[in-house]
């Protein structure tokens, strides 16, 4: 069972994924489903040596609305400055983020959140995986942009993850 | 005012506002002078602009007393595939020396990974 099912999430997921593209509930649909809830996380597994864990799911649902309460923040902010800052007055920044996270999983998605957030862009990882390279549109201090992402985001997906 | 006319209203507003974000997504790539810079601008204003779309795309099926949830699953791939492609750009420019010099020390030790010197073959 475990070799056949690997990642039985990744299984449910991809199964519940299926009905939400095809918009209806048939018979045909569900042969469909359970195929594709196989065979990928089979192919894919090599990928996936360990199963993530996600230790507080409801945690991650909070994160997931927070950050995309931050996403329409970020969209108002990036606007004023592309509107109305003068060119020159733009000051940005590189930002290196030291990582207290060690799973690639939560790693990932504090790359993505940081992506979709305040005028901050992840734009590399070191060789080594502990630092994220982050490119901030208008930063006059970046300490403090790392010390935000660093209580904001990471703090929690930590709790979530690890 | 029926009920219908006015979720109508409220579905066109949210559906200009939208539009006026990913507008100045648009002229964001213009104005901005440098690359790095530029990478700002389509990744976010346009977030909330597809945004926006779907969710009066689903609003407006439910105002007809359907239920979709394809909308969930573009932002979900939204989401998952945005902050990937900037991150190959941002990459991307790096590599080329075509981003903004002087980047910062990882205080790991080691170097950034685009920059590492053992690169896997493209």
């Amino acid at each position: 069972m475990k070799r056949l099912f690997p990642h039985p999430y990744l299984s449910l997921t991809l199964i519940a994924l299926w009905f939400l593209l095809v918009n209806q509930l048939k018979i045909g649909s569900l042969v469909m489903a359970i195929i594709l809830g196989t065979v990928i996380p089979l192919v894919t597994a090599a990928w996936w040596p360990n199963r993530p864990r996600v230790r507080h799911p409801f945690r991650l649902a909070a994160y997931v609305i927070l950050v995309l309460w931050d996403v329409i923040v970020a969209n108002f902010q990036v606007a004023r400055i592309v509107l109305f800052m003068p060119r020159d007055r733009i000051r940005s920044n590189w930002v290196t983020i030291p990582l207290d996270l060690t799973s690639p999983e939560a790693i990932s998605l504090l790359a993505g959140t940081i992506t979709m957030t305040p005028g901050t862009v992840t734009s590399d990882i070191s060789a080594c995986g502990r630092a994220l390279l982050v490119h901030s549109l208008h930063a006059p201090d970046p300490g403090a942009v790392r010390d935000e992402i660093k209580s904001r985001y990471e703090a929690r997906l930590k709790r979530i993850f690890e | 005012m029926t009920f219908a006319l006015a979720l109508d209203l409220f579905l066109s507003a949210i559906l200009i506002g939208g539009g006026l974000f990913a507008l100045v997504g648009s002229y964001g790539l213009l104005r901005l002078p440098r690359p790095m810079q530029r990478l700002h601008a389509p990744t976010k204003a346009t977030t909330v602009g597809v945004g926006a779309a779907l969710v009066v795309s689903a609003l407006d099926l439910a105002g007809q007393g359907q239920v979709s949830w394809q909308e969930g699953l573009i932002t979900l791939f939204l989401l998952l595939t945005a902050p990937i492609s900037a991150l190959f750009l941002a990459k991307t420019l790096i590599l080329r020396g075509e981003a903004d010099p002087n980047l910062p020390d990882p205080g790991t030790g080691q170097p950034w990974a685009t920059l590492a010197e053992e690169r896997p073959d493209p």
